[in-house]
């Protein structure tokens, strides 16, 4: 099956990952699905056909955000007074164990359809020109949270390394062993940003220091924090989430 | 008075009979809304907006993620088979013949007489409780769709998340819209199953009896 576009994942990208998934999800929801088929009379006691169509609607379903996407739509913007504070810390693990690494050691690795690979310092990234957002994160969760960010237009970081920009992902890797990957029609969006501040000041620990990519387009988890490398590639990257059952798209 | 649906050449069959796409829709969306409340209840147990929960047995989807599947699988086909539905109710006047006119004065007299326990049910045609109820449920449903879009794409769907106050208003106002359809259904469940033969019409398309009948507790 191939897709129209550069930025449409193609059922193959999701291959073994689905069907990790799809096996996950049949132990965890097949009491629900019980539960449903008594309700409706329904025979959906085969769980497998059941979970192999939440996947097929959930490829389709980013076929569909892909669509609704508009580059040039800009997220709302708000005004200081609407920042939440203090901003929530989310991960999938607790504050106390948040990792930290030398600032100044720190370099973002680049690899993939880059023709510059080398790698960045955070002093480098504060030459490239900087803008700043205050923009409302939405987590998959339901809970939303306004936050001001500053850093590099990622659109102008990936021209800057030479990077391909009709490939169709962004792929990043943390070093707290999150990983997550964007389209690149999101990637090139005007608010997309390596944030290298919260508010007034570097980032702090808690919210990704020393680089997080800021994404308003999309839901939380496609912004990840703790960036230590990232890649572009026409193969699918997938996320830590992602990967356990999250729409990838996540649009917002 | 001149009811409408004497004035109208409407087959004499259709003013007892439910249509066969009603039925089907109906059972359709009697599926897809479960389908969309139960996951929903899951996604909503994730950041809940009151000091509750639903119980985990009575959500569906498992975790987070499954129930997120729940909801963006079942939407399309709550909102298609919505569209079919509303579509055919406009366009053959079903809508106007079974849930027009509504007065108030019968709307009075018909709440009066359901408070009294001795609102008749007639085969085929809806007293105007049935009829508020039928329409409420109806644009609670347009709400539901409308507000759960505003807070799937704040950013592409903005202007409509605007228009609903915001994200969080939206996630309150879709969370209202699930509760009135909830205590529909509820009351809708129960007056079946005080007239069961309803269900039987549903979807047989026959009325149970021809005449009035009376129902008393």
């Amino acid at each position: 099956m191939s897709p129209p576009g550069p930025s449409k994942p193609s059922a193959a990208d999701y291959g073994q990952g689905l069907a990790r998934l799809q096996r996950r999800l049949l132990l965890r929801h097949g009491l629900s699905v019980g539960a449903l088929t008594l309700l409706t009379g329904c025979n959906l006691q085969d769980g497998d056909a059941v979970d192999r169509v939440l996947w097929a609607m959930s490829r389709w379903n980013d076929r569909v955000q892909a669509a609704l996407f508009n580059p040039n739509r800009l997220a709302p913007t708000y005004t200081e007074s609407a920042i939440t504070d203090p901003f929530p810390f989310n991960a999938y693990y607790s504050e106390a164990e948040v990792r930290t690494v030398d600032t100044n050691a720190w370099r973002l690795e680049l690899s993939g359809r880059i023709a510059e690979k080398r790698p960045w310092s955070v002093e480098q990234l504060r030459t490239l020109p900087q803008v700043s957002q205050i923009t409302r994160h939405v987590c998959v969760e339901g809970w939303s949270a306004i936050g001001k960010w500053r850093g590099v237009p990622f659109r102008t970081f990936l021209e800057r390394v030479g990077a391909d920009t009709r490939a169709r992902y962004v792929g990043f890797r943390c070093f707290d062993d999150y990983y997550s990957s964007i389209d690149m029609a999101t990637a090139l969006h005007p608010q997309t940003i390596l944030a290298l501040d919260y508010r007034e000041a570097p980032l702090p620990p808690k919210y990704g220091s020393p680089l997080k990519l800021r994404v308003p387009t999309k839901l939380g988890f496609k912004n990840p924090k703790y960036i230590a490398a990232l890649f572009v590639t026409n193969d699918y990257p997938g996320g830590y989430w992602e990967d356990k059952g999250y729409n990838w798209f996540s649009g917002s | 008075m001149v009811s409408i649906n004497r004035v109208l050449p409407v087959p004499k069959r259709a003013a007892n009979t439910r249509p066969l796409v009603v039925r089907i829709t109906h059972w359709v969306n009697a599926f897809a809304m479960i389908c969309m409340i139960l996951s929903g209840w899951r996604i909503y147990n994730a950041s809940p907006l009151f000091p509750f929960i639903f119980p985990p047995w009575a959500t569906l989807g498992g975790w987070l993620a499954g129930a997120l599947a729940w909801h963006f699988a079942a939407m399309w086909l709550l909102v298609a088979n919505g569209l079919v539905y509303v579509a055919y109710g406009f366009l053959s006047g079903y809508f106007r013949r079974t849930l027009l006119p509504l007065t108030r004065v019968q709307l009075w007299q018909d709440f009066s007489a359901a408070l009294a326990l001795r609102l008749e049910h007639r085969a085929g045609a809806y007293n105007a409780v049935q009829r508020l109820l039928y329409i409420a449920v109806l644009l609670l449903g347009a709400t539901a769709v409308l507000s759960g879009l505003a807070i799937w794409k704040p950013v592409q769907f903005a202007p409509l998340t605007a228009l609903l106050g915001g994200y969080d208003t939206a996630r309150l106002v879709h969370f209202l819209a699930m509760a009135g359809i909830a205590g529909f259904i509820i009351i809708h469940l129960a007056l079946v199953v005080l007239v069961p033969r309803t269900l039987l019409s549903m979807i047989t398309g026959r009325p149970g009896h021809q005449h009035a009948t009376e129902v008393r507790l």
